[in-house]
């Protein structure tokens, strides 16, 4: 890669936040249940103190994907949400937050919309970046070039499968930050952290500076606080998207609010792991 | 005759590529297992031991070489053309699956894989992966939408009397498109002790190639019994093309042939809406789905379109990424046949030659009764009867096609 950016993610990352906590990153689907209630959400995630927001693209076919953020992805497609139509509403949801966005989602929808015209879109609605699940580095040259010419960052994964060679390329593409996958296997609620998180990190950092946020599995204070001890931040995603669909119709935006603090500050009662977990 | 093909062909290159098509786009969580994968393949298919042991099971076990028959009556009944079926619907499992199963079961014995899971859609392809796995003392899960499992019940009885797990999957339009995701979500989660037998010439790269080179006996031993039967190259292949890996099979020895033409058919199904059928080189476009880039039936919006076909097996919305490039080179034409037209073809060539074929292989019987009664005294042609029609008789007999 020839330019190197240092973007509004990889600072916000680096620093530590006031309390000298690690950094909170939550995923939620476009769409679900609706793209009016996606403003709210937004509104809602970030008040909570979300630091950085993922924000899914839903797909027809979502492989890297569990059940819960499968069933999101169903709920977006019936409430019409396509990738133009986030797009479209993304400025208005940029300006209602704080916290900085990145789309999440899948290469096909982004591939037809136009990389260039994604890249375009993407900036001039003041998003900072994108991450897509079934891009690696060796199909991305295109996707990459796009993205910097519009100065967004583009966040590569890495995963405890991720051979050292791999690690190396990973952190090469990456800009803002690179995720980790906790555990081989789809999204979703996982009861322990996996202690391949601590390894993988040490093996990456010996490739790259940049800030390692830590997801998949991750759905409680206690996890966030142990990934915070050992990368920048945590990634919470299924857990916070079923508590959208398990909390958001009777109670609204204060609800998912709550969970976000409670993820942070562990207190907040009503979100325990037992009742979090009685569906699965 | 010349026996050496006339022009160089060599794909894919180093990264997967046919043409432009093919590649490999999957999280990174599975980029190794794919890495590791194609290094065993390559090191398997220069291996003379692996080699012997797999033509030793293809012989013994599966039943090759499968006869070319003479379709005489079809061939009079038809005009003039001297019609060939390729008999794979022979095969024990009753079609060309068990080739492609047979090699990546023993490649995932030699990787030290103890489970295989697939993705079937007419069940063909569950049911020979749930044999060899049986066969070869490996755990199997075979992944199938409900659609398909309520359509092709008795291969869902044979794949549990086997031994293997069934499990049906209620998202999308239940149907193979929804199972390949499933096997792939298993196998995502599974990497270690899990070899994913994808059952098609399509996924990432090597999964294009190496499901097109174990089915590439089909043509190599066309090309020597057309040589007995009639000394000379056949002018025209037909077969059905659902991922496309008995059509790829066929045509792959014969691609440097420019004299043998190659028809690939696809499933017209019901109408030509967007929904209605499986023909991707006339609805689709190209994307990326399954780990790789070719042609997809999807909408404006990039999300991937459902399918109808009559015909499980080629009821999906993708196309194997060597079809893609030979679309493109116009080295092979692909066309589409309609759900009554197959259904037609398979009572025409049950009455006329004593053979029931499967849906999936009517297809491309269908296209030959079509395109037949134009061609000239002189033309040889093969179809490639790719399955048996035992698990449709179901199908048939809703369908009143007696």
């Amino acid at each position: 890669m020839a330019t190197v950016c240092t973007g509004r993610i990889e600072t916000l990352l680096r620093e530590r936040g006031p309390d000298g906590a690690g950094r909170l990153i939550v995923y939620l689907t476009a769409g679900d249940p609706s793209l009016e209630d996606t403003e709210k959400l937004l509104a809602a995630v970030d008040r909570g103190g979300a630091d950085l927001i993922e924000l899914g693209v839903p797909f027809s076919d979502p492989i890297a994907d569990g059940v819960v953020i499968q069933r999101a992805s169903e709920r977006a497609l019936r409430a019409g949400t396509t990738l133009s139509r986030v797009l479209a509403r993304l400025p208005r949801w940029r300006q209602a937050v704080h916290a900085p966005i990145i789309l999440f989602g899948y290469y096909n929808p982004v591939l037809q919309y136009g990389l260039e015209r994604f890249a375009r879109d993407l900036a001039g609605a003041g998003a900072e970046g994108a991450l897509l699940v079934d891009l690696p580095p060796e199909e991305a040259e295109p996707c990459v070039a796009a993205m910097r010419s519009q100065n967004l960052d583009l966040i590569f994964l890495a995963s405890p499968t991720s051979s050292d060679e791999r690690l190396e390329l990973v952190s090469r593409f990456s800009t803002g930050f690179v995720y980790i996958v906790s555990v081989p296997g789809v999204t979703g609620e996982r009861a322990v952290l996996s202690g391949a998180v601590a390894p993988l990190a040490a093996r990456i950092r010996r490739f790259t500076n940049l800030p390692l946020a830590v997801g998949f599995g991750i759905s409680s204070p206690e996890q966030v606080r142990q990934a915070q001890a050992l990368v920048e931040a945590a990634v919470v995603g299924s857990a916070l998207v079923r508590t959208i669909e398990e909390s958001y119709r009777e109670h609204g935006g204060q609800a998912i609010e709550r969970f976000v603090r409670w993820l942070i500050s562990g207190t907040g009662v009503q979100f325990t792991m037992e009742t979090q977990r009685h569906k699965d | 005759m010349s026996t050496e093909p006339a022009l160089q062909y060599a794909l894919p290159d180093a990264r997967g590529r046919f043409g432009e098509f093919g590649g490999r786009y999957v999280s990174e969580t599975l980029m190794h297992p794919v890495e590791e994968l194609q290094r065993a393949y390559e090191k398997a298919r220069d291996d003379r031991v692996f080699q012997a042991e797999l033509s030793g099971l293809l012989k013994n076990y599966a039943g090759r070489p499968t006869p070319l028959h003479f379709a005489r009556r079809l061939s009079e009944h038809l005009g003039r053309a001297r019609i060939y079926l390729k008999r794979e619907d022979l095969l024990h499992t009753g079609a060309h699956k068990i080739n492609n199963c047979l090699g990546q079961g023993l490649l995932a014995r030699r990787m030290g894989k103890k489970r295989l899971i697939a993705e079937t859609g007419a069940g063909q392809h569950g049911v020979a992966t749930a044999t060899v796995a049986s066969l070869l003392g490996l755990e199997c899960v075979v992944y199938m939408g409900e659609e398909d499992m309520a359509r092709q019940a008795p291969n869902v009885f044979r794949m549990r009397l086997l031994g293997a797990e069934v499990i049906g999957v209620s998202a999308g339009s239940k149907t193979l498109k929804d199972a390949v995701n499933e096997a792939m979500r298993d196998w995502v989660a599974n990497v270690e002790s899990t070899h994913y037998l994808l059952g098609s010439a399509l996924g990432p790269h090597p999964y294009p190639m190496m499901v097109r080179d174990f089915n590439r006996v089909i043509g190599q031993e066309v090309r020597a019994q057309m040589r007995e039967a009639e000394s000379r190259l056949p002018d025209a292949l037909f077969a059905c093309v659902g991922g496309g890996s008995n059509s790829i099979g066929l045509f792959y020895d014969f691609i440097p042939e420019p004299s043998v033409k190659l028809v690939g058919v696809e499933a017209g199904g019901r109408g030509t809406a967007l929904g209605e059928h499986a023909a991707r080189f006339s609805g689709g476009k190209p994307g990326v789905i399954h780990g790789m880039y070719t042609y997809v039936l999807q909408n404006s919006d990039g999300l991937i379109s459902n399918t109808h076909s009559i015909s499980a097996g080629l009821d999906y919305p993708a196309i194997g990424p060597e079809h893609a490039e030979l679309h493109r080179q116009g080295r092979a034409e692909y066309t589409r046949v309609t759900d009554g037209e197959a259904l037609d073809a398979v009572r025409l060539l049950s009455r006329l030659e004593g053979i029931i074929p499967a849906l999936e292989s009517a297809h491309a019987v269908a296209e030959v009764v079509k395109r037949a009664p134009r061609m000239g005294r002189e033309a040889r042609v093969v179809v490639n009867i790719s399955g048996r029609g035992d698990k449709d008789l179901g199908i048939f007999q809703d369908a009143g096609i007696l």
